[in-house]
């Protein structure tokens, strides 16, 4: 761990930025907290979580999370694949889903393309398949770059999709949340999804199949009220925020103050809605032991 | 209550007041009266024909708009409450129960709003909280075990945003209902009666038919709150009102619905009697036997029906 506050006069750190970018059912979703660095070639970076300087290096080999504190920042979706897969196991399916414009939405079609360039994602998740310490597994893996990680028809269908192979195949699921909710631009399209996606996971159940969802740094609305919750087992990653109102529409609405970690992982699990906070560190080895767990013998 | 309803009312009491005065001048005023008469007709008409989707919102939301209760009184007989999600508490925004439907028993549940300020203080305006879900949840489960049809009315700005609900897991709540409500091997016939907001609205209405009621919307979100975060600015409700297809005509055009319910001269809430005769007649002609005769037909095609909603290119 580096403590270098006084070895420079100036600061030749990176504040680690907000991601302000955003916009939808997100933003009233979420509080301003940590995200990702913007510019990540700094060689010192500012935690926002403890204000400690920590070497940009450390933080990238320790998968985003500050070695001070512990803080678990948003990790894009290409980087929780690498995390969490085998290296060179992982195929993608449906890369090829691309959004349209259902409503004819004034502005949408700028907003897609714009989170397209930057992320060089074709939307907010990726779906596929391959093996995690030897065992084989679909993964569907959120990115809350693209448009907050917002549900539209596209999120929906490659859920969905990413169910139904793992249910021909026999093959477990494992989906890493990440969504401000609804893609609001495409109306009820969007909210439609929910019910698509619950909707695959009951077959999926049905059919024997075990799904584990993940809750990662921000869980909130539609997908919260949809397949977020319905994991077999679900896990989460320390100090997520994970709900279904946002915590400001909450308080607003109420005109009361809300209890401080509020939404965070660690409340639900204190209020029976999860299975087990998991750490970055331990994730990998934790869902391989689990998968290990639901092979017959 | 609408502008264009104040208008009418304003018209109509200046014709009578018109009428007194007449009498007592013993004056002709019937040429005057006419005219008067002509335009109230006019207005009445153009009332429900050229209503806005603002002016539908505001219609949905209406404290005269008939509720679930209404409905379940005129449409069932016999309707006997049931209470509670026998894990936590009862929910009065959700009423739900068992009644007749002509000679059939059925499973009825709706979202219930107050139709006075004392009575929303006490439904929470309609507002779920998780125990209400629950409720319904449990209700649909005893109605798929006695094999009777499931008729769900949605009347709601939203499930509870409040700390409460997330406590008690609205988010679990919810989803629990749409994957089980896809699987519940009975019939279920869900109509938006007022106001469907969001996946409040969503966790009750998963069905094998969902209807609306001619003037009654169905959203993502509130157009004001819609408003409020993509353009910082809730006074633009009515465009996002407009933009956000929230109709039953806008819905039923993009394939998101199945039916409409016209709805009498004037909306719902001039003539409970007869929106509540459209409504049993239309569910009278549900062909809720032969559904219930293959359950794995009916959940088949539920499943696809669901399965198949989404707008992308591949
Ligand atoms: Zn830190």
């Amino acid at each position: 761990m580096f403590k270098i506050n006084k070895v420079f006069k100036k600061p030749h750190y990176l504040i680690i930025q907000q991601n302000t970018s955003q916009e939808g059912q997100a933003e009233k979703n979420q509080e301003v907290q940590p995200a990702l660095p913007a510019i990540p070639n700094g060689l010192w970076l500012k935690c926002q979580n403890c204000g400690e300087t920590i070497y940009n290096k450390d933080f990238r080999q320790n998968h985003e999370v500050c070695q001070n504190c512990g803080y678990h920042y948003r990790m894009n979706a290409r980087e929780r694949i690498d995390l969490i897969m085998d290296t060179g196991t992982f195929k993608e399916i449906n890369p090829e889903l691309k959004s349209v414009n259902p409503l004819g939405f004034e502005g949408y079609d700028l907003k897609l393309a714009e989170s397209r360039e930057k992320t060089e994602l074709t939307e907010a998740i990726v779906t596929g398949y391959g093996k995690i310490h030897g065992h084989n597994s679909v993964i569907a893996v959120m990115d809350s770059r693209f448009m907050m990680g917002s549900m539209g028809s596209v999120v929906g269908e490659k859920i969905t999709r990413a169910f139904e192979y793992a249910t021909s195949k026999g093959l477990p699921i494992i989906i890493f949340t990440a969504s401000g909710g609804a893609r609001m631009q495409e109306g009820m399209f969007s909210l439609m999804q929910m019910a698509k996606t619950s909707a695959a996971v009951a077959k999926h159940n049905q059919a024997g199949g075990l799904y584990i969802s993940v809750l990662t740094d921000p869980t909130t609305g539609g997908v919260t009220a949809s397949f977020a919750m319905l994991g077999d087992i679900i896990l989460a990653e320390p100090r997520a925020l994970i709900g279904f109102a946002g915590k400001r529409v909450g308080e607003q609405t109420i005109r009361q103050k809300l209890p401080d970690g509020f939404q965070k992982a660690e409340f639900l699990l204190e209020h029976g809605f999860i299975d087990k906070i998991v750490s970055r560190d331990n994730l990998k080895l934790t869902l391989s032991r689990l998968l290990r767990l639901h092979i017959w013998p | 209550m609408l502008e264009r309803e104040k208008d009418i009312n304003e018209l109509r009491n200046k014709i009578e007041d018109l009428r007194k005065f007449a009498e007592e001048k013993k004056a002709d005023f019937s040429a005057e009266i006419d005219v008067l008469e002509a335009r109230l007709e006019k207005m009445k008409a153009e009332t429900i024909v050229n209503l806005s989707p603002m002016d539908k919102l505001t219609l949905s939301r209406m404290v005269e708009r008939p509720t679930s209760l209404d409905y379940i009184d005129k449409v069932f007989d016999g309707f006997i409450e049931l209470h509670g999600d026998r894990k936590f508490g009862d929910d009065p925004s959700i009423v739900g129960g068992i009644a007749r439907l002509r000679d059939m028993a059925v499973t009825v549940i709706g979202q219930q709003k107050g139709r006075n300020t004392k009575e929303n203080v006490k439904r929470n305006f309609g507002m779920p909280n998780p125990e209400g879900f629950r409720k319904a949840l449990r209700l649909m489960k005893q109605a798929e075990k006695f094999q009777r049809p499931v008729i769900c009315f949605i009347d709601t700005p939203g499930a509870d945003p409040g700390a409460g609900a997330e406590e008690r897991g609205q988010g679990e709540a919810i989803a629990r209902n749409l994957m089980e409500m896809v699987n519940l091997r009975t019939p279920v016939i869900s109509i938006v009666i007022g106001e469907g907001g969001s996946g409040g609205a969503l966790a009750i209405s998963v069905a094998d038919e969902i209807w609306m009621l001619e003037h009654s919307i169905y959203a993502i979100l509130s157009p004001e709150g819609f408003a409020s975060i993509l353009w910082k600015d809730s006074t633009r409700a009515k465009e996002a009102a407009h933009k956000m297809k929230i109709t039953a005509q806008d819905l039923l055009g993009l394939g998101l619905i199945d039916k409409i319910l016209p709805e009498p001269p004037g909306g719902a809430h001039t003539n409970l009697e007869t929106m509540a005769t459209v409504i049993k007649e239309e569910l009278m002609r549900v062909p809720f036997k032969t559904m219930l005769n293959d359950r794995d037909g009916l959940l088949d095609q539920r499943y696809a029906k669901y399965r198949k909603i989404g707008a992308y290119l591949e």
